[in-house]
């Protein structure tokens, strides 16, 4: 545990030292406000077509502002912001400590491997959950005009989801940034196979052939649409807590096999 | 402290590591020397558990390296070729994160920090961040985090490569100065280096020992006898059998200069045999002219060339 905690440290002040943070975190909050405000904006506007539509009709009109707001907000979040900016938070994880040579100074400590694989981990894990914080204020300033009152238990299932996908993304990346000691080929690699991972599953949406169904089940994006509904499912909490926790076995294995790489 | 036994490292056919057998003592300060590739690095390597052996045990306090790995890990310091340094880092936080990985209990840290500190001289540079500093006081700070969870053993790869003459000079005084309380392993490829840095030497080349012994040992061995050279000119053609009935003389060797009608002389003769005064009688005696004489041992480096080479027929030989 003492093992955890001080590779955890170094690593969290790792982050901050280094612009790398500040750059991400940067980025993600300028795409998250301005995603919010479009959907924001646009879901108002829709709404206000379907209200003057339905009082032509004399129908209450059948438009839940709030929920739509968050489901999309989380829903493109997800899809769209994490595949991106994700990789530049896993790409050095292990590359770089391989390149300084720190890595054989880890592996040279009295220090289980597991230890320095969930140090990192839960490092990489609390940087994330600090870029993502920040946007529930949104939710805080536009549910005090809300009307509906804004469902608090979607937005909880959603950031829940969002929070889970980015688990699983995390242990992905930081495995891919085990194989290399290129901080760049293992952020490359990793953003083209969350991209790919994004097509497949753009791909299968509407499809519902076997083959779908099976790719469906397996697409890490297509777990998440329940989140964002507010579904809370146990088979989507085990399926992604099984994806962070392959991710987390094949970065160990591939520690394990530098001990035995030529070098 | 530390027993070697047949160890051996392969990596498919090749051998890096061959059969090799040593032991080094509580407080003794043992020098590695080797080209580049004699596999200096993977028996680090092995000996800190980084790398498994193929073949063979070592071990270090008593424990095997491999077995129990995690009690040889908390025995030893390890400074790689490169040292192992986050440049983020200012250079207490850096000791203090080392001192927590070893294993150094909270309570000792600030403690532990500020000795490793105090050896290596680099106290006046904690609070500066890591890549801020000179390439001499990196290798320190390199330094410190080798000792700085007080280990048995230390083991150092290279650790004055690419230092200034000021800085190796440095830097080796602070390995003599860790020597006594820890137990040192030290490996280069310079040579003076060992020369006056360690208490015993090992030649390692293409993965196998060639030689064991104290510098001043291996000098005496590798040297068997004395070596006087001369330079003359004149008339030489009785030169090499006057020289041959010198008393003491065993092996004489003629070598003509290109440039000028000169001939250089070089003449063996037993271990504590002074030879100056007869072959200077000698030579003056015969009608030539006596340009310059000189007693020549050989130096490690030449005993180092000399093993270093003549490996290769055999080797060769073994190949075939």
């Amino acid at each position: 545990m003492k093992g955890i905690l001080a590779i955890f440290r170094r690593e969290l002040n790792g982050y901050f030292v280094s612009p790398i943070a500040y750059i991400v975190i940067g980025a993600f909050l300028v795409a998250a406000g301005f995603v919010f405000s479009i959907i924001l904006s646009s879901v108002m506007q829709y709404a206000m077509m379907a209200q003057a539509q339905a009082a032509r009709q004399g129908a209450p009109p059948d438009i839940d502002v709030p929920l739509q707001v968050i489901r999309s907000f989380v829903g493109f979040i997800g899809t769209y912001v994490l595949p991106i900016l994700m990789p530049m938070l896993t790409m050095g994880i292990y590359a770089e400590d391989r390149k300084r040579g720190t890595m054989e100074m880890l592996m040279t400590s009295p220090i289980t491997e597991i230890q320095i694989v969930l140090g990192k981990y839960l490092a990489s894990l609390t940087l994330f959950v600090v870029m993502l914080a920040p946007t529930l204020l949104y939710y805080v300033i536009v549910g005090a005009y809300s009307d509906p009152p804004l469902p608090w238990r979607i937005v909880g299932s959603g950031y829940l989801g969002l929070f889970l996908l980015g688990a699983v993304l995390l242990a992905i990346g930081a495995f891919i940034s085990s194989l290399t000691e290129n901080q760049i080929i293992a952020g490359v690699v990793t953003f083209v196979l969350f991209l790919t991972l994004l097509f497949i599953d753009l791909s299968v949406r509407d499809s519902s052939s076997p083959v779908a169904e099976v790719i469906k089940y397996l697409s890490i994006l297509q777990h998440y649409q329940e989140f964002s509904q507010g579904v809370i499912d146990t088979t989507n909490i085990i399926f992604y807590l099984s994806g962070v926790v392959l991710g987390l076995f094949l970065t160990l294995r591939s520690l394990d096999s530098m001990r035995w790489r030529r070098a | 402290m530390i027993e070697v036994e047949h160890l051996t490292k392969s990596y498919g056919q090749a051998r890096a590591v061959n059969d090799i057998s040593f032991k080094v003592e509580k407080g003794e300060i043992l020098g590695f020397l080797g080209p580049n590739g004699a596999g200096k690095t993977t028996t680090m390597r092995i000996l800190t558990g980084y790398l498994p052996a193929t073949g063979g045990t070592a071990r270090i306090a008593g424990f095997d390296v491999f077995e129990d790995s995690m009690e040889v890990r908390k025995r030893i310091g390890y400074l790689p070729e490169t040292p192992p340094l986050y440049p983020d880092m200012s250079v207490s936080d850096y000791l203090a994160f080392v001192a927590r990985i070893k294993g150094v209990e909270a309570a000792d840290l600030p403690k532990r920090v500020e000795e490793a500190m105090r050896m290596t001289n680099i106290t006046d540079r904690k609070d500066w961040l890591i890549k801020k500093l000179s390439r001499g006081y990196k290798q320190r700070v390199g330094i410190a985090q080798a000792v700085v969870h007080n280990p048995d053993v230390v083991i150092l790869d290279e650790p004055t490569v690419g230092l200034d003459p000021t800085q190796r000079n440095e830097v080796r005084n602070l390995i003599k100065g860790l020597a006594g309380e820890h137990t040192i392993i030290l490996s280069t490829h310079i040579l003076s280096e060992v020369e006056t840095t360690c208490d015993r030497v090992i030649i390692i080349n293409k993965g196998k020992i060639s030689a064991i012994d104290t510098p001043d040992n291996l000098t005496k061995q590798l040297k068997g006898g004395e070596r006087v050279k001369i330079v003359v000119r004149g008339e030489a053609d009785g030169l090499r059998s006057a020289l041959e009935d010198v008393e003491g003389a065993k092996a004489v060797e003629v070598e003509s200069h290109e440039h000028d009608d000169a001939l250089s002389v070089t003449v063996d003769s037993e271990l504590g045999v002074d030879l100056r005064g007869r072959i200077a009688a000698k030579v003056v005696g015969s009608g030539l002219e006596l340009l310059e004489l000189r007693s020549v041992s050989l130096s490690l480096e030449e005993i180092f060339m000399q093993l270093t080479t003549e490996e290769k027929p055999t080797e060769e030989k073994a190949a075939l």
